[in-house]
């Protein structure tokens, strides 16, 4: 019969407007600025670089190696590396960065600079609402406004992060007994510098 | 040889494009620029039309308003860099490009992925492939009309697809998911499980488009025994995907080419009897229907294990001289990336086969002889992705 | 599918002297190419699509390389007649001297076909042409009449590298727009400096343009001078 295909799609629509009364998962739908959806654990927007301690200067893990600058596809990463060095975290001296810009008006959030860093010192953010009106300024963020505790990186990210401690712990014990072990073995033998600890993968 | 001596001369050979109105004939041509602000063509692309009344008698792509010279970008940053250019290239199926681009590096490097990794890969194209299709078939019908309906049923579908992509690549479509030698991360038991709960609701939702659209005698009247290609012109013209098999010719990359874990997988081919527009909507149909199958038996086998080859590199990635042309199926035809390596960090040269252009190539044949309003509807039918066309 | 030295001997059979050349690739995907010569192109191709056990009826990509002009360091052997004399006589003896020379080796653009069977299943064949250097013999055959994929394949080829193909029934620009002068893809290729002078934050894009936006000045105030 001529039309009858018509009439099954318009019961098919019915049924769905009539649904959407009764059944959630017809509404699929969020009135956005008033309702949100709960914050997507592995969702990533822009880099931020973590620190240890409570002062973000001295406990920033960047040392500035600049392997994230060389990397990211839309270069939107500078970087300048100081000319002395600094104690970090657990009180190694390092080099760190004196200037450490992301341009995020040409951020493309692809994560590669995370994935490339030997020491877990940058890391996504989950923040998206960054609307500004200042076209330059407000959208290159200095190492001041990029810098975040390793509490905030607990905060949005709970199992990376955890992973993260894990391994740096790891490297951390190592590194140390590496280091007691070449005291120890430069004790016996004299001058034996100790190694550095070792670079691992993502 | 001027072109339309050409075309008369080719047409013999089995080019299906009707001899054109001589230039100092009797009728008036009317030439409109369709586009490149025209909502029904996805974006920025021109058609420069001849008409004569209703009738098209020429048409020519205007290409370009989208170029950034993706090739040359990637011929300036290493392998890995390249990676998350590869999803705004089909921005709507951003893992199935990560995939043919991930499978061509490691073509060039003979790098092999972990059994893990090769199913996730798997699940995600097909994920992309049924997001892709059902989007595609929504834009279709929007163009003929139906504002909305179809198309918001597509996306609610859609959405549940992009919620998994998102919780597992950490965003909705600009993935950059897969690397040279496995995935990113792996998947968790609770995603796995999601998966397996939206593939549980897709035969539903197919289901539901089919008794919207399907046979609707509207739907049939525009689209029947409008925009045919001929199956010769459409081998010849280097057409891939779903259009090719809606005219009959057999030829899927999956099943073909066996790349990845294919061969595992137990479905079949859809193919189209005509050419025409309803048989490019059905094949898009059914291969959802067959991408649901594989998805249930990629759920169901999915193995323990690494998701990395060990050997694989992140950083320092050098392959040694030599190339390579990887090609996977893509939701809208064959997705192939060449590369040449001379040694360096970086590609020597870069070459994206983008289906979505090579496509477009009968786009004039299909349409000659048509209303003028048939143009929107051949030209949704092809399927097409701007950002992939222009690269 | 028969091995490439196979393909090759059909067509040398086919088209006799079409000095059909194996291209091996060292990368572990060992797909090697066969490089055709410019002048037979048509013919070889025709062959490779009509013939039954080949049937390469599926055209899928068309690629442009450019090969830069480069020097190569190579040590040849010299052989020179030099006069001496030797015992009291004067004699002509050949004398063999190993000399490093440096010698360009003249660049090229060069066109990639890759062919599948949607028939048989099978592929890819590799087919190359190379121009005769990258300046003004930079004319190859259009393989568009055999197949016609390569119609907007091979316009983006001639767009980005500047290949010009005859017997191509639609030679036009197709991402650039008609008045571009350069070919974008070329390696030589000097991206120009007025695209963008935002006051972009750092780095060398900055330096660039403020040195442009200078220029720009300059030409400014000599226009308004010379007005005057």
């Amino acid at each position: 019969m001529l039309g009858e295909g018509i009439l099954k799609g318009m019961a098919e629509t019915a049924r769905n407007f009539v649904g959407s009364y009764f059944s959630a998962e017809r509404m699929t739908t969020v009135e956005y600025p008033e309702e949100r959806i709960a914050p997507i654990e592995a969702a990533r927007v822009f880099p931020f670089l973590v620190y240890d301690t409570e002062n973000w200067e001295a406990g920033l893990r960047c040392v500035a190696c600049q392997i994230c600058e060389k990397e990211c596809p839309p270069k939107c990463i500078f970087i300048e590396k100081s000319k002395d060095k600094k104690p970090d975290a657990i009180g190694k001296p390092q080099f760190y960065p004196t200037r450490f810009d992301i341009d995020i008006s040409v951020c493309m959030s692809c994560q590669i600079c995370v994935e490339v860093c030997p020491f877990e010192a940058i890391k996504m953010d989950n923040v998206f609402e960054l609307a500004t009106d200042d076209r330059f300024g407000g959208l290159l963020l200095d190492r001041k406004e990029l810098a975040k505790s390793n509490e905030y990186y607990h905060g949005i990210h709970p199992t990376e992060a955890a992973r993260v401690d894990a391994r740096l712990a790891a490297e951390k014990v190592k590194a140390d007994a590496k280091s007691t072990a070449a005291v120890v073995a430069s004790a016996v033998k004299g001058a034996e510098r100790p190694a550095p600890p070792a670079a691992g993968g993502v | 040889m001027t072109d339309t001596a050409f075309r008369r001369e080719k047409m013999e050979e089995g080019w299906n494009r009707p001899p054109l109105i001589e230039e100092d004939g009797e009728a008036e041509l009317l030439e409109v620029a369709m586009g490149p602000h025209h909502p029904s063509t996805h974006g920025v692309f021109r058609m420069d039309l001849a008409l004569d009344g209703e009738r098209v008698v020429r048409l020519k792509p205007v290409f370009g308003y989208l170029h950034r010279n993706h090739e040359k970008i990637a011929e300036g940053i290493s392998y890995l860099a390249s990676m998350p250019y590869t999803d705004r290239l089909d921005y709507i199926c951003s893992l199935t490009n990560n995939w043919a681009y991930a499978l061509a590096v490691e073509k060039l490097v003979g790098q092999q992925v972990p059994e893990r990794a090769e199913y996730i890969r798997v699940i995600l194209a097909e994920f992309t492939r049924i997001q892709n299709h059902a989007s595609s078939i929504g834009f279709l019908i929007q163009e003929m009309g139906a504002s909305g309906t179809p198309l918001m049923y597509a996306f609610r579908e859609r959405e549940k697809i992009l919620d998994l992509f998102e919780e597992l690549t950490g965003s909705r479509m600009m993935c950059n998911y897969m690397r040279f030698g496995g995935c990113r991360v792996d998947t968790s038991a609770a995603w796995l499980d999601a998966a397996r709960k939206v593939v549980d609701g897709l035969p539903g939702f197919v289901d539901e488009f089919e008794n919207l659209l399907s046979t609707n005698e509207i739907l049939m009247a525009r689209c029947q025994r409008v925009g045919i290609l001929r199956p010769e012109l459409a081998v010849n013209a280097g057409i891939t995907g779903p259009m090719l098999r809606a005219s009959g010719v057999n030829y899927d990359i999956r099943k073909v080419d066996h790349y990845g874990i294919y061969d595992r997988f137990k479905f079949r081919v859809p193919l189209g009897d005509h050419g025409d527009i309803y048989d490019r909507y059905m094949v898009r149909i059914l291969e959802m229907r067959e991408s649901i199958t594989i998805l249930n038996q990629a759920l169901r086998d999915i193995p323990g294990g690494p998701i990395m080859d060990a050997k694989a590199k992140i950083r320092g990635f050098r392959p040694k001289p030599g190339e390579a042309y990887g090609r996977i199926e893509a939701p809208k035809g064959e997705l192939g990336f060449y590369l040449i390596s001379d040694g360096g960090p970086n590609p020597y040269r870069y070459r994206v086969r983008p289906p979505s252009l090579i496509n477009l190539t009968v786009l004039e044949d299909m349409c000659l002889g048509s209303n003028v309003a048939d143009v929107v509807l051949i030209f949704g039918s092809v399927d097409i992705v701007l950002g992939e066309v222009d690269r | 599918m028969k091995t490439m030295e196979e393909i090759k001997a059909a067509i040398e059979a086919a088209a006799p002297g079409a000095g059909v050349e194996i291209v091996p690739n060292p990368s572990p995907s060992g797909q090697h190419s066969l490089r055709i010569a410019p002048s037979h192109a048509v013919a070889v191709a025709t062959f490779l699509r009509d013939d039954a056990e080949l049937a390469l009826d599926f055209l899928s990509n068309v690629t442009g390389v450019d090969w830069l002009d480069k020097e190569v360091t190579e040590k040849v052997k010299v052989t020179s007649t030099v006069t001496k004399t030797v015992d009291d006589v004067e004699q002509d003896v050949e004398e063999t001297v190993e000399e490093t020379r440096k010698r360009v080796q003249p660049g090229c653009l060069e066109v990639v076909y890759h062919l599948f069977s949607s028939a048989l299943k099978h592929g890819p064949v590799i087919l190359r042409m190379k121009t005769m250097n990258r300046t003004d013999q930079v004319e190859l055959p259009s393989l568009t009449p055999i197949w016609r994929s390569a119609e907007f394949q091979e316009r983006e080829v001639f767009d980005l590298y500047g290949v010009v193909f005859k017997g191509h029934p639609d030679l036009r620009r197709l991402l650039m727009w008609d008045e571009f002068k350069d070919h974008p893809m070329r390696r030589d290729y000097v991206d120009p400096d007025d695209y963008e002078y935002e006051p972009t934050p750092h780095d060398a894009v900055l330096t660039r343009a403020n040195a442009h936006k200078a220029a720009e000045e300059a030409k400014a105030r000599e226009g308004t001078g010379a007005g005057l």
